[in-house]
């Protein structure tokens, strides 16, 4: 190794970058991720981009493809009125989760930071993206592009067609229900091609154009009492419309009695798009985590191999020191737990307790400690895991203890917090749980589901908010949502709010009210 | 080897569009923003210079979000060093959460909206427009502005332009090559040394040759005038049509005993707001005062708010003081004539008769609108806020109300009315016409 590391030379000098160095570091990191970490990726496709760019992307979440609406130009002013005042760094990269996998690198970047963005980005999250069980599922890497960009020419076409006010209205109102928009637990299914959306489309339109059950009104014949609500039919009422549906926007976009083909089209692509970032919100510390692990453990033996200088490699740690800097929750900087710093340092455990394993590791962890494959332990985990299972599965005492984590238990009612548990023997199991708890995103969402709607009475749209540790929502908030609901639905709309384990009824709502 | 696109040179602002979307959104807020201010301010706040911040929620994305005040949670935290299991720690200040440290709260920035002042007084006059006001300006084009346009080949003698005229004759006169003095002068001074020598027949034969070439370029200078009628250029002038943007604004007030000093306060604040929308909308605004107890003065600003005086009421002298000035000052044709009236509606026994003799028969006529606002008691506010009883003004206003529909009336019983019923007072109204 050692004579191998002499004999080789730099891979790149001074700070300026160009194509070429950046083809040979490209190609270099590859081969080196591909075979010390056993990676396995898409294509990558790198964009050099100015700041302002930058910026732009950033405004429109990231994706280089989206419709237009006002919120982003409101993310894209703040943004920039951070990045002016100097409160807030841009990011160095963006990556996209796509395929080909799209990396856009600053052109303000020096060097060295385009090799460690090259490693973090084009190796890390590609990775993560090509193989975590999620992303495989739930998204369609090889669709996304296409799919943004017939959502941006279809929005634009509404605009002309029916006028700015009435898109960014129905906009507005899905955007609002963004969260209730995903399926948890089925699986979407695969973006179609452009023709089978053509058709599908078509066809909506058909039915929309043709008789609908849905809407029949006629009184009911003089001779014939209105049938009786028996449970019977209330039961027949709920199947028919697959009821309860936990899927707002798709409730709404297949049922609701007022909307034009058009606008179930742009609901469907807002959902579409909540769908497709869900699984990111769930992966949060694994994606990061394992993007850090990789740059860092590569641009490490790069350093080891003396392909790249003192003074980049301290660049380099620089900047990764700054990405996994975590204060404590007295300091003010303290904001969150990071998932850069979290995800690393799980990762990091890993790789400890595979090779050289306490007796405490051997205890929690007897199928990985000291069986010296970490490779395979955390490709395994990278692949198969999301941020709770991940933080369930692996955050050993150690990690506890070095991080010093501690949970507080806070009631509303009470004047003080209670320290419930410490990084302690009793308290290791305990906080753990408890972190995994916070990254379930099914979890720690309000829970909120259509329970039934009387199509042929008033039509009156009923949820239910499920309220989980008496935690109810914000009441403007809410009222201001329910709005929202009601002009997708065009009837009244109605929440209950029942306790998750009395059943007791905690509250009720209805835009009659509001 | 990967792909490399180099993007720096894609067009730039993709998001421009976005924000303009934002922008006009954000408009809508600041709107009512201001609206609020003015309104819990008073007037004079609206002319100044305002800083309205817009909370980055405040374009509103509402969801269905945790309330923060209720239930049971747990927080995970890094970095304990004093705590061990059971410590109680006290909230901060009210209940607050955590501050930023329960990892739920970021602190953030508002937008800041710095607005001038005439943005601001734009916001707030957006929709209100004067009633009539183009299609009078449409009508009569009264007065005429001469107006520079280039040169013309003909016109008065008073006009004509010496330098461009001059330039012509220069010009024309270099192209026909007329013969200059010092050529003419150079061949006499020839010939006078000739005739000097003694004569012989070589020197008559060159004097005779001379005269001639004199003699023709003499005569071709007569030819060619040195200025001619061609070169001649007027200055040209084109009448423009002024616009008639004049206003005039009567405040006509009664000061008599029964209106206090809260009355005189809501009459001002409306009469402040009305000026504010004529200086805005009119090139010039006149505004004449007229202040009324059982007799009618004209009276400059500060006298009009402030004096004490008073005595018994006839409104019908203010109307009669006005009725004159228009006459004296303010030609219908040239002025466009507003009247605000702010009045308690007391009235002297049988004038109030009068009065709508007055209105109906001359002056409203001549105004574009007339205005009259009557200051009512808050406690008598809920009895005639609706109702068409009242004082015998307004009862006799009433009658005038329904003949004319540049007439409106309207009751204000606190500072808060005082917008409101403005807007309502000069919103457009795309149908009211002026009758006869």
């Amino acid at each position: 190794m050692v004579s191998q590391a002499r004999k080789s030379e730099l891979l790149f000098s001074g700070s300026d970058w160009n194509f070429a160095k950046l083809a040979r570091v490209y190609d270099e990191i590859e081969a080196l991720g591909l075979e010390k970490l056993g990676l396995d990726i898409y294509p990558v496709q790198m964009e050099v981009i100015s700041s302002e760019q930058m910026l732009d992307a950033y405004s429109s979440v990231g994706m280089p493809l989206m419709y237009r609406h006002w919120s982003f130009g409101k993310r894209f002013l703040y943004d920039e009125l951070l990045y002016r005042k100097g409160a807030r760094g841009l990011a160095h990269e963006l990556v996209i989760n796509s395929s080909p996998c799209i990396v856009y690198l600053m052109e303000e970047n020096t060097m060295a930071l385009q090799a460690l963005v090259i490693a973090h980005a084009a190796l890390g999250h590609n990775h993560f993206f090509k193989n975590n069980h999620l992303f495989r599922q739930w998204t369609d890497a090889g669709g996304i592009l296409s799919y943004l960009d017939f959502a941006k020419s279809y929005i634009a076409r509404c605009e002309e067609r029916h006028g700015l006010t009435a898109v960014e209205a129905i906009l507005d109102s899905a955007h609002a229900l963004m969260e209730q928009g995903v399926f948890r637990y089925r699986r979407p299914p695969k973006l179609s091609s452009e023709q089978q959306r053509e058709g599908l489309r078509e066809r909506l339109e058909y039915e929309e154009r043709s008789f609908n059950d849905l809407l029949r009104t006629l009184p009911p014949s003089p001779g014939k009492s209105k049938p009786e609500a028996t449970d019977e039919i209330l039961a027949e009422r709920k199947k028919s419309l697959k009821l309860p549906e936990e899927n707002l926007l798709y409730f709404l976009e297949k049922n609701s009695l007022v909307l034009e083909p058009w606008q179930r089209e742009i609901i469907r692509i807002v959902r579409i798009i909540a769908q497709y970032f869900y699984p990111q919100q769930q992966t949060q510390v694994m994606n990061e985590g394992c993007a850090t692990f990789v740059h860092y453990t590569l641009m490490n033996t790069l350093f080891d191999r003396c392909r790249i200088s003192e003074g980049a490699m301290l660049e380099i740690l620089r900047n990764h020191s700054n990405a996994v800097f975590q204060p404590a929750y007295d300091d003010p900087r303290y904001s969150r737990i990071n998932p850069y710093a979290l995800g690393l340092d799980m990762m990091q455990d890993i790789q400890r307790i595979s090779t050289a394993p306490t007796a405490e590791d051997r205890d929690w962890f007897p199928d990985i400690a000291g069986r010296g494959d970490w490779r395979d332990t955390l490709l395994d985990a990278w692949a198969n895991h999301r941020d709770e299972s991940f933080v369930r599965q692996y955050l050993s005492p150690t990690l506890i203890r070095k991080w010093r984590l501690f949970m507080l238990a806070d009631s509303a009612d009470e004047p003080h917090y209670e320290v419930a548990s410490i990084h302690n023997e009793r308290g290791y199991a305990k906080i753990r749980s408890a972190l995994a708890q916070s990254y379930d995103v099914g979890a720690s969402r309000p829970d909120i589901q259509v329970i039934d709607v009387d199509l042929l009475g008033d039509r009156r749209l009923r949820l239910q908010h499920t309220v989980k540790n008496g935690i109810m929502l914000e009441g403007a908030s809410r009222d201001a949502t329910l709005r929202h609901i009601r002009n997708l639905w065009g009837y009244e709309v109605s929440m209950v709010a029942l306790d998750a384990e009395t059943g007791a009824m905690l509250s009720e709502r209805s835009t009659k009210e509001i | 080897m990967p792909i490399f696109i180099d993007r720096r040179l894609n067009p730039k602002d993709k998001s421009l569009g976005n924000r303009q979307r934002f922008l006009r959104r954000a408009r809508e807020e600041l709107k009512r923003s201001i609206r609020d201010k003015v309104r819990a301010g008073g007037i004079a706040e609206l002319d100044r210079e305002h800083v309205v911040p817009i909370p980055r929620k405040g374009t509103g994305e509402p969801t269905f979000g945790d309330d923060k005040e209720s239930g049971r949670r747990q927080h995970i935290l890094p970095g304990n060093r004093t705590f061990s299991s059971g410590d109680l720690i006290p909230k901060p200040g009210g209940g607050g959460g955590y501050g930023s440290a329960a990892g739920t709260t970021e602190s953030e920035d508002d937008f800041r909206f710095v607005l001038s002042r005439e943005e601001v007084l734009d916001l707030f006059f957006e929709d209100l427009e004067l009633p009539d006001l183009v299609k009078l300006n449409l009508k009569q084009v009264l007065s005429f502005k001469p107006r520079r346009a280039g040169f013309a080949a003909s016109g008065a003698p008073t006009n004509i332009n010496v330098g461009r005229t001059m330039r012509n004759s220069h010009g024309r006169r270099i192209a026909l090559r007329r013969p200059k003095q010092a050529e003419l002068d150079a061949i006499a001074r020839q010939i006078a040394e000739l005739e000097a020598k003694p004569a012989s027949a070589l020197v008559r034969e060159r004097i005779a040759a001379l005269r001639e070439a004199l003699d023709r370029l003499e005569r071709r200078r007569k030819r060619i005038a040195y200025v001619d009628p061609v070169d001649i250029r007027f200055n040209r002038f084109d009448p423009q049509p002024l616009p008639n943007a004049n206003a005039v604004m009567f405040c006509l007030m009664d000061v008599s005993g029964s209106m206090g000093e809260r009355e005189k306060d809501l009459a001002k604040r409306f009469f402040v707001l009305l000026h504010l929308f004529l200086t805005r909308r009119y090139e010039r605004t006149d505004i004449v005062f007229i202040r009324h107890t059982h007799l009618a003065k004209e009276v400059d600003e500060h006298t009009f708010f402030y004096h004490t005086e008073s005595g018994g009421t006839v409104v019908s002298t203010a109307l009669e003081e006005m009725h004159r000035i228009i006459e004296q000052r303010y030609p219908v044709a040239e002025w466009n004539i507003y009247a605000a009236q702010a009045s308690d509606g007391d009235n002297f026994a049988g004038d109030s008769e009068r009065c709508i003799e007055l209105l109906d028969r001359k002056l409203m006529r001549l105004c574009q609108y007339f205005a009259y606002v009557e200051i009512i008691d808050e406690r008598e506010s809920h009895i005639f806020g609706a109702t068409e009883n009242g004082t015998s003004l307004w009862r006799a206003y009433n009658a005038v109300d329904g003949k004319w529909p540049n007439f409106q009336m309207r009751r204000i019983a606190a500072p808060a009315d005082i917008y409101p019923v403005f807007r309502q007072l000069f919103a457009r109204q795309p149908d009211l016409r002026k009758s006869a």
